[in-house]
């Protein structure tokens, strides 16, 4: 029998070891999963690759895992925003790698891993510093620049709904980056709000088919990370 | 020049001149900051839906003080709501929209634009500066008519329309129109043409506040 649900958080990463690359989903404070990011600083994992449109925020989620000098490369289209204070502070000090890649670009790079396709063209950041050292051709009469297809070891997600066979529902703009992360991580490991019966999901609404998924952990009331930011709390 | 701002038009007033030049029925994304001042002018009688890349199309007001929903944020990470017929959607798909051009008209900030519709607005090229730059590339490359809505000159009174950009670009010939709080200006096949201009400013003005060549339309 399929059971994909695993009784707790901790034991959801217990298999992530170092030098392994993560992909994180969310987007700002939307849809990260804080608490199995919280497991993965616990269980101390280290000299990881992240790829995630951000770094995090105050000192939970994300840029705990960084603070605790856990991570060794991120890859992501955004790694400053209002309230990230650990990776710039890293980075400044060299001592935190970047690889800086257009948000669309990253998205896509996530999918065509996941979907098997090892590179593609695309125009953007064609003309502009990010252009530097790809392959480029043309096509139609514009100039594209190779990408290459990303994959990763795990994935931690968080979504609304799932059921056994690891089919999952996201909450809004929660959705983000998780489906396409999903698809392109060996691993993935989901905490969800709801665990359903199978059959329950409509077939016709899944979002994420079970067969991209590894494992999934009830979380019934994940922490928002804007209350942990608002309370300036931090991990551990 | 100075930077008081008793000439020209209002940010409000920018805004409101863009909003009045999208067409009904248009699909349309708004950068970060001010161009999101758009969304508050569409005339009533028309239906603009709106994108934003984070995964929404169907964007609707900010939400009440107390109403905000942290799953549910615009790109700016900024609390929105979803109008009736919104849907969501991941980020390849998302993305999809942007770079398949199914995006009819982007509304995006400046630090500069060439006479030949280059634009910068990602990076100052500081060395110290941590380098992000999120969607704004995908954005001119995809989106078929990119506007931009920028002051004329920077706070300490320098053209930010100029011949070539100086700091780092986030793409090559993709402006198609610039809308400032001095004038309008289409950029056509490397060359400025001034539409309109903002009461008070006249041409000769106009020109010695920009580093390119203007022409009359």
């Amino acid at each position: 029998m399929i059971n994909k649900i695993v009784k707790s958080v901790p034991e959801a990463v217990a298999e992530i070891y170092d030098g392994a690359t993560i992909m994180i989903g969310g987007f700002g404070e939307a849809g990260s999963p804080i608490e199995l990011i919280h497991a993965l600083v616990d269980h101390g994992a280290k000299d990881l690759t992240v790829v995630s449109n951000n770094t995090g925020n105050g000192h939970v989620g994300l840029a705990a895992l960084i603070e605790n000098r856990q991570v060794k490369k991120m890859i992501c289209s955004f790694p400053r925003t209002a309230q990230s204070v650990v990776f710039p502070d890293l980075y400044s000090k060299g001592e935190i790698e970047l690889e800086l890649v257009p948000q669309g670009t990253l998205a896509e790079r996530i999918r065509a891993g996941g979907a098997g396709i090892p590179a593609f063209f695309t125009p953007t950041s064609v003309g502009t510093p990010l252009e530097a050292g790809k392959e480029v051709r043309e096509f139609n009469g514009k100039t594209h620049v190779m990408e290459l297809g990303i994959k990763a070891d795990f994935a931690l997600i968080k979504c609304r709904i799932a059921d056994r066979f690891g089919n999952l529902l996201y909450n809004k703009t929660a959705r983000n980056f998780s489906p396409i992360m999903c698809m392109a991580s060996k691993s993935t490991i989901v905490q969800t709000r709801k665990i359903v019966q199978a059959g329950e999901i409509d077939p016709e609404i899944v979002i994420t088919p079970g067969i991209f998924v590894k494992k999934v952990v009830l979380v019934e009331n994940p922490v928002s990370e804007n209350q942990l930011l608002k309370e300036n709390r931090r991990y551990p | 020049m100075s930077s008081e701002k008793s000439i020209g038009w209002s940010r409000e007033q920018i805004a409101q001149k863009i909003a009045g030049d999208i067409p009904d029925g248009s699909y349309v994304n708004l950068g970060i900051g001010l161009p999101e001042l758009v969304a508050n002018y569409i005339p009533s009688d028309r239906e603009i839906v709106f994108h934003t890349e984070n995964g929404l199309l169907g964007v609707g007001p900010s939400p009440a003080p107390g109403f905000e929903d942290d799953e549910l944020i615009n790109a700016g990470k900024k609390a929105v709501s979803a109008i009736e017929g919104a849907c969501y959607f991941h980020h390849a798909d998302s993305f999809a929209m942007i770079r398949g051009g199914h995006i009819d008209i982007c509304v995006l900030g400046a630090f500069q634009i060439s006479e030949s519709g280059d634009l910068a607005n990602w990076s100052t090229g500081e060395p110290k500066a941590i380098p992000a730059v999120g969607g704004a590339m995908d954005l001119v490359q995809g989106v078929k008519t990119i506007y931009i809505i920028t002051q004329h000159v920077t706070k300490s009174g320098e053209p930010k329309i100029v011949k070539e950009c100086t700091y780092p670009l986030t793409g090559k010939n993709v402006v198609s129109r610039i809308y400032t709080d001095f004038a309008v200006i289409d950029v056509n096949q490397g060359s400025l043409f001034v539409r309109e201009m903002a009461p008070g400013i006249d041409f000769e003005f106009l020109q010695k506040n920009t580093a390119a060549p203007l022409h009359k339309n």
